[in-house]
């Protein structure tokens, strides 16, 4: 229990600023992808400051209620996550923080953020159903590892079995790292919200949130970035203490992959959005589950 | 609020200009200058920004869209009249649309004088203005404004 609360303390202090070092980074090596010098890596923290600073302005007042309302759900999501918890449970916390911050932008009804809140349900439609496959993965996965231990959503089980889960999950990792393009709000696919400074129809669903509001956003985006990419080290971590190293490489090399995509992509159109991702989901998610039920099926068969 | 001078947002208006300064404004944002390095973001969204860069003289027909504009940004923001027509209409000045310069739609703080206003100069402006917005942000405080609780709320 007292372990329990020093993790939630812990990543309710700390997300915030590995999430903000993480976007100072995002912003360096944008630039310098682009021949630019760039903002100091220290630079998200300044904005964020800066925007509790100015005044805040909003047509009504539920819209700063929602708003808080996502950051709970958001932390709430990755404190689970943290202290071992249903991996089920967390991804549904983060669909119901996603489904506040569409109505604390809803609840505003300007065309911008119209346009913006259809985005974010399409982006929504696209990423569920991964989130969702990715739990039942590693449901599925920490069956097939010997461990002796039943099949479990629980995140503190998962981390204790001796296969990482990768060498049964491929083809998820693919459709995960997939989705968290979506999830980051990174080029191709940030159709509802972009990070780029950009006219209001870009910026969509975060439009019409001025200073605090916008801010906590930010803040949200933090820790929901910090528990996706430990969601992805999931995927490499195994009871060998080792493995916590090779996941913490593999999760700078999936952030760097999203700063890549980012600079080198152009925005798409919501239907080709829809496609390639459900393609995606399909092909790699889909298979990778049909084999992992059809092998376990035919290895039962044989003992 | 020493966060501000290293994060002010722009956001960058064309009343009427030939383009001449508002090719310049985006000049700031290219690799030669480079403006994200000071933390300046060309936001293009009146909710998010801080300094408001209007380009060009004020005509009939977008005295308006400058006024809505100007009304969308959170307190505390400055103005930048950017170019010889936004300062005072410019060759323009006699013409039978134009207003003058943005100072007779909205309040100006910082003019930045040039046909068309070099970037160096523009990011002098900018500087300029950072110092003015703390001068506003401290008056904001005092007066206690801007906060959630504002009773300008509740009206709704």
């Amino acid at each position: 229990m007292i372990r329990s609360m020093i993790i939630i303390i812990g990543f309710i202090v700390l997300a915030p600023f590995i999430g903000g070092l993480l976007e100072g980074i995002d912003r360096k090596i944008s630039a310098r992808m682009q021949r630019r010098v760039g903002p100091p890596i220290t630079q998200p923290f300044m904005d964020v400051a800066k925007l509790f600073n100015k005044e805040f302005l909003s047509v009504n007042k539920q819209q700063l209620f929602l708003l808080l309302a996502h950051l709970f759900f958001v932390v709430f999501a990755g404190s689970m996550f943290f202290i071992g918890s249903d991996l089920l449970m967390v991804f549904f916390s983060l669909s119901t923080a996603a489904m506040f911050m569409v109505m604390a932008a809803s609840s505003t009804h300007t065309p911008y953020t119209g346009v913006g809140t259809m985005r974010e349900l399409m982006q929504m439609m696209c990423c569920e159903p991964m989130e969702l496959l990715t739990a039942v993965g590693f449901y599925l996965a920490s069956g097939m590892a010997k461990t002796g231990i039943e099949k479990s959503f629980l995140v503190s089980d998962l981390i204790h079995s001796n296969v990482s889960a990768i060498m049964y999950l491929p083809g998820f990792f693919i459709g995960f790292v997939f989705i968290l393009t979506i999830k980051f709000r990174k080029s191709p696919f940030d159709l509802s919200t972009s990070h780029h400074a950009h006219q209001e129809v870009v910026k969509g669903i975060t439009a019409e949130f001025s200073g605090g509001a916008y801010a906590i956003t930010e803040i949200a985006e933090w820790y929901e970035e910090v528990m996706l990419l430990a969601v992805v080290g999931l995927f490499i971590v195994n009871s060998n203490p080792i493995s916590y190293l090779v996941a913490a490489l593999v999760v700078i090399f999936v952030y760097f992959l999203e700063i890549l995509i980012d600079n080198t992509s152009a925005r798409v159109k919501w239907d080709l959005m829809f496609k390639i991702t459900w393609g995606v989901i399909i092909v790699f998610g889909g298979i990778n589950l049909f084999l992992l039920e059809n092998v376990s099926s035919f290895m039962k068969f044989f003992q | 609020m020493k966060s501000f001078h290293k994060s002010p947002w722009l956001i960058h208006y064309d009343a009427s200009s030939c383009n001449g300064c508002d090719i310049e404004v985006l000049a700031c944002t290219m690799p030669r200058f480079d403006v994200e390095r000071f933390g300046i973001i060309n936001t293009g969204n009146p909710m998010h920004a801080d300094i408001f860069c209007v380009t060009g003289g004020v005509n009939d027909q977008n005295k308006d869209v400058v006024k809505q504009i100007y009304d969308q940004i959170p307190e505390p923001k400055v103005v930048l009249a950017i170019g010889t027509c936004a300062c005072t209409g410019g060759i323009f000045k006699e013409c039978y649309n134009i207003l003058g310069g943005v100072d007779q739609v909205i309040p100006v703080d910082v003019y930045v004088p040039g046909c068309a206003a070099r970037p160096e100069s523009i990011i002098d402006g900018v500087v300029k203005a950072l110092s003015l917005y703390q001068e506003k942000h401290e008056k904001m405080v005092k007066e206690g404004r801007g906060l959630p609780e504002d009773p300008a709320l509740d009206e709704d």
